[in-house]
């Protein structure tokens, strides 16, 4: 499904060139834990120049330079946090794929909840009132059993 | 001259399609058996003339008509027969046309598999797709007519984008439309009994029939766009959680919905409304998803705005379509009355809670979609929802669902009791718990709870679904019940089977997946996950409309050669850009897959990134069992010989346990 939107980068982005050339750089870490950190962090910054490609997969110039930055800020000891909010600082949340918890997101982020929340409200309320007529039913129908059996007993 | 036949046959098409809509409603309104009748002489002859249009575009492309400006900017001389005959939707005037056949295909259908159905319901169905139909051909002829010309016509054309010249994108567009499109006939089926008044089993039964059936092409066509994804971009990945996939996801997720509710609608009478409500969502975000991808306001809210004409009437018509049907619902769907009551424990509450799921599922997903686009045109800011936050939401949203699956399957309807229930689904908990537990103790290279957990998971809706099968017989006749099975639970079986091993392969392949980016110079080796890869060099080759570079990769396991792939990296010079084709081995347990980057030096050396990806080919698998069960369903015989009866309502008390 990525091709329409492709399609559309090709006419519209400045990284078409470069377009899908997994960004293939060999850079060396301190230790494994430094190499999973910078590998989350890319993946969750946008390229900010394409359609809608992390900074792991771009291969534009800036995603390039964004990468260089994650991977000095990572060996200087800088913390993740550290490292985000120098991003944000800079380019504002459209950077990050995770959106931040503030006002103008706080229904993106708790709608889910209230949905499934009113779903399961309704879900009561319907399933309360359908065992209402469960039992009634039940009651009709042990009234017509009653009713058939004396008939047959008096013939 | 055969472009403007084409445009003609477009306009003849509109002329029918505007008498297959009205007449018919009128018709079916006052009792008029012969304005009834017109709809299925028309629906034919829209289909023939559409068909006339598509055949013409596609002539264009075959016979490279440059004069024709969509074929110019698709196509190219030296494009190969396939991607021309594909090449016609390969862009938004095309696929549009593509949408609009494929809507005439299913009415035509629809024409055909309706014998059984009432007159009246038959000339309101049709009269519904006409009315869709209408739309699309006014939006074709007066806002993206493909066969527009240009003079003096270029000598070449511009070529088709080369990311769509794979087999995989030449048949994953047209699979996707039959599904999108296919739920126009469950959304006209609900309209029509909304205007008729008729909400029964029968309907449902109708109703559940073609709606399945597009919901079967739907998941393929996803899972086709996935794959492609996947061997086509060079990033190992499946999935991205981008809103053109969103777009599909959306329809899919209220689709499957749709088929469970439609499931308590026919045994038992209940949900009606609720039923009818599901199909005009699932065919409203059908439309929106067409929309979205092709109105271009995912670039940006502004790109929406250069094209006002397309933007104002793919606004004006998706407000006619949902807020004429959801007025038309408010209208009458009070009247709608469900009979049967249930108790808390029983088949029709696990439905319920399946549908809850999935529609919250789904309304997040169109949250996270449509969220960044509502913030930047109201300028509070731009934002990015990607991937962090769909996982957070959707994981435990579906997990509750798989769990769900096993106890709905075996339930039964009406009222059912917990211990019943327990002694039926107790062994295949256990065994799934245990066997997922210790799976990643075998053949993996180190332990992880996520995804034993995630492979207890999964194997739990594979065993309680073939437990489910298992305890409708009894012992001494274990064959006779089997056969006596209907289809329709072999589907069902099945299906659940698929989303368990999409589960298993989701949880294996985000715990087991392992990637290095290096440079490799001709004889260097390196060990990933136990498999050793030896990158051999990279050769020049001409292919018919690109150069390429192929890289040679040996893999060896335990010291014999397993797989020799070839990577490429191909350069379209007419489109002056680059694509990569990953190398990939493909298992049922692993993928070996590899991408070359970029020359780095004069002595060969090349950046290379190379994958292990575990249990990847399960995510697709489990889809096709989906799709599998979902076409044996359709194929049950009790569809065919019960729906030319025709059947009241269930009565009230009228418990049955089929499925």
């Amino acid at each position: 499904m990525k091709c329409c939107c492709l399609a559309a980068i090709l006419l519209l982005s400045p990284c078409v060139p470069a377009l899908s050339l997994a960004s293939l750089e060999t850079l060396s870490f301190a230790n494994p834990q430094q190499e999973t950190r910078y590998k989350k962090i890319i993946a969750e910054l946008r390229c900010l120049v394409c359609q809608n490609q992390n900074l792991a997969d771009s291969n534009a110039d800036l995603a390039k330079d964004l990468r260089k930055k994650t991977y000095t800020m990572i060996l200087a000891g800088q913390t993740d946090a550290q490292i985000i909010d120098f991003m944000v600082a800079r380019y504002g949340d459209f950077v990050r794929y995770r959106p931040p918890f503030n006002p103008s997101t706080v229904l993106l982020w708790i709608s889910p909840a209230l949905l499934l929340a009113l779903g399961l409200g309704i879900l009561w309320r319907v399933t309360r009132r359908s065992r209402g007529t469960l039992s009634a039913t039940d009651e009709a129908g042990k009234a017509r059993i009653r009713k058939l059996l004396r008939k047959e007993r008096e013939p | 001259m055969i472009p403007e036949i084409g445009a003609f046959a477009l306009v003849v098409a509109l002329c029918l399609a505007v008498i297959q809509s009205t007449l018919p409603l009128a018709g079916a309104a006052r009792g008029i058996p012969a304005w009834m009748n017109i709809a299925k002489p028309a629906a034919c002859g829209q289909l023939l003339f559409v068909l006339i249009a598509y055949a013409c575009l596609t002539w264009a492309f075959v016979t490279h008509d440059f004069s024709v400006l969509y074929v110019a900017h698709n196509s190219n001389l030296n494009l190969p027969l396939i991607y021309r005959i594909s090449g016609v939707w390969a862009a938004h005037e095309g696929s549009l046309l593509l949408w609009l056949l494929i809507l005439c295909g299913w009415t035509g259908a629809v024409t055909r598999f309706s014998r059984s159905v009432p007159d009246q319901m038959v000339a309101r169905v049709l009269a519904i797709l006409g009315l869709i139909s209408v739309g699309f051909l006014l939006f074709l002829l007066l806002t993206s007519n493909p066969f527009e010309r240009q003079f003096p016509a270029p000598l070449n054309g511009r070529d088709l984008n080369p990311l769509l010249q794979d087999p995989g994108l030449a048949i994953h567009p047209p699979m996707l439309y039959i599904g999108y499109v296919g739920f126009s006939v469950a959304f006209a089926f609900a309209i029509a009994a909304l205007l008729g008044g008729r909400l029964d089993a029968a309907w449902a039964r109708w109703s559940r029939t073609w709606t399945t059936l597009a919901w079967v092409f739907l998941t393929i066509g996803i899972a086709l766009g996935s794959w492609w994804a996947y061997n086509e971009l060079g990033w190992g990945g499946w999935w991205f959680w981008d809103p053109v996939e969103n777009a599909s996801f959306m329809p899919w997720l209220v689709g499957t919905a749709l088929i469970h509710s439609l499931a308590a609608t026919e045994k038992r009478g209940v949900f009606k409304a609720w039923t009818v409500l599901l199909a005009i969502f699932t065919f409203s975000l059908s439309l929106l998803g067409t929309f979205l991808v092709r109105s271009g306001i995912l670039t940006s809210v502004h790109a929406f705005a250069i094209d006002p004409a397309r933007g104002i009437f793919i606004l004006a018509f998706l407000g006619i379509v949902i807020g004429g049907s959801l007025l038309l619902y408010a209208w009458r769907a009070p009247a709608i009355r469900s009979v049967g009551g249930f108790d808390w424990l029983s088949r029709e509450v696990a439905l319920l809670l399946n549908n809850i799921l999935l529609v919250v599922t789904a309304a997040t997903i169109l949250l996270g979609t449509l969220y960044p686009l509502v913030l930047d045109s109201l300028q509070l800011g731009k934002i990015s929802v990607g991937p962090p936050y769909f996982n957070t939401v959707f994981v435990p949203l579906t997990i509750p669902l798989a769990l769900l699956a096993g106890i709905g399957a075996v339930s039964h309807w009406k009222r059912d009791r917990a211990w019943r229930l327990a002694k039926i689904l107790w062994m295949p908990f256990a065994i799934s718990l245990v066997l997922g537990l210790a799976w990643p103790f075998i053949g993996m290279p180190h332990y992880s709870i996520a995804a034993g957990l995630g492979g207890s998971l999964g194997l739990w809706a594979i065993f309680a679904a073939l437990q489910g099968l298992w305890s409708r017989t009894s012992s001494g006749q274990r064959w006779e019940s089997l056969r006596a099975t209907p289809s329709g639970i072999y589907g069902m079986t099945l299906a659940h089977c698929g989303t368990g091993i999409f589960i298993i392969g989701i949880a294996f392949t985000s715990a087991y997946t392992v990637e290095k980016d290096l440079r490799m110079t001709p004889g260097d080796e390196y060990l990933l996950s136990g498999y050793r890869y030896r990158f051999d060099g990279v050769e020049d080759r001409d292919g018919p409309n690109y150069r390429a570079d192929v890289g040679t990769i040996t893999v060896f396991h335990d010291e014999t050669e397993v797989a020799r792939l070839y990577p490429e990296k191909r350069f379209y010079s007419r489109q002056s850009n680059a694509m990569t084709e990953a190398g990939i081995d493909a298992g049922l347990f692993r993928d070996l897959y590899v991408v070359i980057g970029e020359p780095l030096d004069e002595n060969g050396s090349w950046s290379v990134r190379l994958y292990y990806n575990a249990f990847v080919r399960w995510i697709w698998l489990g889809p096709l069992f989906m799709a599998l069960g979902g076409l044996i369903a359709v194929s049950d015989r009790r569809y065919r010989h019960l729906a030319s009866r025709r059947t009241q309502s269930p009565l009230p008390g009228a418990a049955t346990s089929a499925g």
